[in-house]
């Protein structure tokens, strides 16, 4: 294997890794401590880091085409509507009844 | 058809351009994955914004050990599989082949830990039936979508499993280095399972903790 594949085989995903691993510490640490605030919201936003890393690297995001990119997003795009619309009927009116 | 040592199938011209359209087709699969996960989630944060209380006490009894330890298992098997995608890249068949061996290792793992859970939550009455331990508005729900969320998972990362189970006949057979597109679409979607279940963790396992 040359330097240039050990990196590119073997280093970058690693350091992928250890991004991931440093966002499960921190989600845990976050969770365990006594009453912090916005928890849920905390959790996600380092879940969503934790997916674009695996997105670009894992999955190579990074080097793939428009076209692919743009297939990628279109899933959270038409994820975004569900919850934008859901979330405009469910905070307009009184629930639970 | 050979080109440049990796097989093309028809009706593609070259390996890049059967890449990218097998890329494209499996990241079209995985939006419609999104949509359907994504439905569950948000009936997830449905009852958590009208229960949010029943919904914490609710997840004070999910398992965290069990989760916690799956996230971990799982998140390497993400790495061992990018690892192998990228060996077959690079013709590194052996070490493919070996990354390959963990990522199975790594997701029976994940499955055997997920059935341990299982058998832990039915022997705490956690199954939202007639002998349901828990009160509160927002705890069947929550247990609802539990049982659902990481059953659909579980048969997802089965299914990863068997994938992966042919790309190691590929090696075995020595043909793994010649399929690149179908290493890079079942890395696709061994990292999609991947990524669901860290969105799972967060939402199940942290949400009670204190």
């Amino acid at each position: 294997m040359t330097r240039r594949q050990w990196k590119q085989v073997v280093a970058t995903p690693f350091a992928a890794w250890a991004a991931l691993a440093l966002g499960i510490g921190l989600t845990c640490g976050y969770a365990l401590m006594g009453a912090s605030p916005f928890k849920p919201a905390i959790a996600l936003a380092i879940a969503a880091c934790q997916a674009a890393v695996s997105a670009i690297v894992f999955m190579r995001l990074d080097r793939a085409s428009a076209l692919v990119r743009f297939a990628a997003v279109s899933g959270v795009l038409w994820l975004s509507f569900l919850f934008i619309l859901s979330f405009c009927d469910y905070l307009s009116r009184a629930y639970p009844p | 058809m050979s080109q440049t040592g990796v097989t093309v199938r028809e009706p593609w011209p070259d390996a890049r351009r059967e890449e990218t359209g097998l890329q494209f087709a499996m990241w079209v699969f995985l939006a419609t994955e999104v949509l359907f996960f994504g439905a569950l989630i948000c009936t997830y944060a449905v009852n958590r914004w009208a229960h949010p209380a029943a919904v914490r006490e609710a997840g004070r009894h999910a398992a965290f050990a069990y989760g916690l330890a799956n996230t971990v298992i799982l998140t390497l098997s993400g790495l061992s599989m990018a690892i192998a995608d990228r060996a077959v890249k690079e013709q590194l068949g052996a070490l493919a082949k070996a990354c390959l061996w963990i990522t199975l290792a790594l997701g029976t793992a994940f499955v055997v830990i997920k059935a341990l859970e299982y058998y832990k939550d039915i022997s705490d009455n956690l199954w939202p039936g007639p002998d349901f331990a828990l009160r509160g508005a927002g705890a069947r729900p929550f247990w609802s979508f539990y049982w659902v969320a990481t059953g659909v998972h579980a048969i997802h990362l089965t299914i990863g499993l068997g994938v992966v189970a042919r790309l190691l006949v590929f090696a075995h057979r020595g043909s793994l280095v010649r399929r690149v597109p179908s290493m890079t679409i079942s890395t696709l979607y061994w990292e999609f399972v991947d990524i669901v279940w860290l969105f799972l963790f967060a939402l199940i396992y942290l949400v009670g903790r204190t």
